[in-house]
């Protein structure tokens, strides 16, 4: 029988996590599903979950005056969505949209932190998860700032 | 080859084609005599009378007869020459020169193309001959990063080869607005969406250096030895028959030992600044 606890080490990320972790973990979790078109969260709001994907895709934007929402990235099936729970003061820096119909498992935010604060075994376990992921997403926004595909010097 | 390696052969321009803003494609036939047929890889120094001359990949199908096709972006005087010309127009070409994609020794295995930017232009000729022997590879794939959706190159080709259900086409952009339905992400990322044993794959990547760098480093940690990647380099290239020295790269030139290079034997000296 599938249970929060299988489908949370079924994930690639959570890769190799000790079973009892795992379980802690899944007490933190729920299934979402979310229509076309549904924020998974909004710019501002408090961060009160991460998403794991299960299915489908979603876009992280952003909102500037006078011009049309920009996207920062999109994620698909198995990718996190959501890094702002870990870092003070947990407020989301952009709205993240279903791009199709969406199946995701969240992580409440609070418990987690919760959990990760009396078991240090359980943060360390969750930090080896997202710093890669956090650096990754850094190397990743550095690329695009650096605007490599623009028009180059003169041969 | 030219008699004399200098000395350009006249084509005349047959047709332009704009692909995006500021790239354009040009379809080329002799006025006398021909070059000899380019491999996928090769490029050959396209000279504007009175201008100068640039190196620029083929990036049309190696079909012998067919009109030689090079895509490229004005950015200096004499590129900017070249995307102006008009069918009637003549130029002087010489080559083909360098290497070429491991087409061949791909063969039996998967094959993932990683293309960014105008990169997919010089990749394109390599892109065909595999599909046009479909059978002859495993699991073939195309992952393409570009700047914006306004940048993306080939689209009527893209779309076809995206309708053929035995080839993955994964594209990316570094930006976009929400109008578009596609991914937005730089193109490395792709690389674990892609469908290739990793134990039997030959990658070929083409794009500005600084995404071929992060584009190696994803392929490695997909468990690709360097030695089943290769790259396509861009150096300022003069005579393009390794003489003047303009391209030199380590040991190598980049127009004669390259511009494909197989990665593991430019790995040590990819990421100095100072060559």
């Amino acid at each position: 029988m599938e249970t929060l606890e299988s489908t949370v080490l079924a994930q690639p990320f959570f890769a190799g996590l000790d079973p009892g972790i795992a379980a802690l973990i899944a007490d933190c979790a729920r299934n979402h599903s979310f229509e076309l078109g549904a924020y998974l969260f909004r710019e501002g709001d408090e961060a009160r979950e991460f998403f794991m994907l299960r299915e489908g895709d979603v876009a992280l934007e952003i909102q500037a005056p006078g011009r049309p929402t920009l996207v920062l990235s999109t994620t698909q099936a198995g990718d996190i969505v959501g890094a702002s729970w870990l870092v003070p003061p947990y407020r989301w820096n952009s709205d993240a949209r279903a791009r199709s119909r969406v199946r995701a498992l969240g992580f409440d935010a609070a418990c987690l932190r919760a959990k990760c604060d009396e078991d240090p075994r359980t943060g360390y376990a969750m930090m080896k998860r997202f710093a890669p992921l956090l650096v990754h997403r850094l190397h990743a926004a550095h690329l695009q700032l650096l605007d490599v595909y623009g028009r180059t010097a003169p041969a | 080859m030219s008699v004399d390696p200098y000395l350009p052969l006249a084509y005349r321009v047959i047709a332009v084609r704009q692909e995006t803003a500021d790239v354009a494609t040009l379809d080329l036939l002799p006025v006398g005599a021909a070059i000899p047929e380019p491999a996928p890889g090769q490029f050959a120094m396209l000279y504007v009378f009175g201008v100068g001359d640039v190196p620029i990949s083929v990036s049309g199908a190696p079909v012998e007869g067919a009109p030689l096709m090079h895509t490229l972006r004005g950015v200096g005087p004499a590129s900017r020459a070249i995307t102006r010309l008009r069918p009637g127009q003549e130029l002087g070409v010489r080559g083909p020169y360098g290497t070429v994609w491991p087409v061949a020794e791909a063969e039996g295995h998967d094959v993932l193309f990683v293309a960014g930017g105008l990169g997919l232009a010089p990749l394109r000729p390599a892109v065909r001959q595999v599909l046009a022997n479909r059978e002859r590879y495993g699991r073939v794939s195309l992952l393409y990063g570009t700047r914006s959706p306004q940048d993306i190159l080939y689209r009527e080709e893209l779309a076809g080869w995206r309708r053929m259900l035995d080839v993955q086409i994964e594209v990316t952009v570094d930006r976009a607005d929400a109008s578009w339905r596609g991914a937005v992400g730089v193109v490395p990322d792709l690389i674990p969406r892609a469908c290739f044993d990793p134990a039997s794959t030959i990658a070929m990547v083409c794009g500005p250096e600084v995404m071929m760098r992060f584009t190696v480093l994803a392929l490695q940690a997909a468990g690709l030895p360097f030695e089943r990647i290769f790259v396509s380099l861009e150096r300022s290239m003069k005579c393009g028959i390794g003489l003047c020295g303009h391209c030199q790269f380590g040991r190598e030139f980049v127009c004669k030992q390259g511009a494909v290079m197989r990665y593991d034997r430019i790995a040590a000296i990819f990421t100095v600044r100072e060559i």
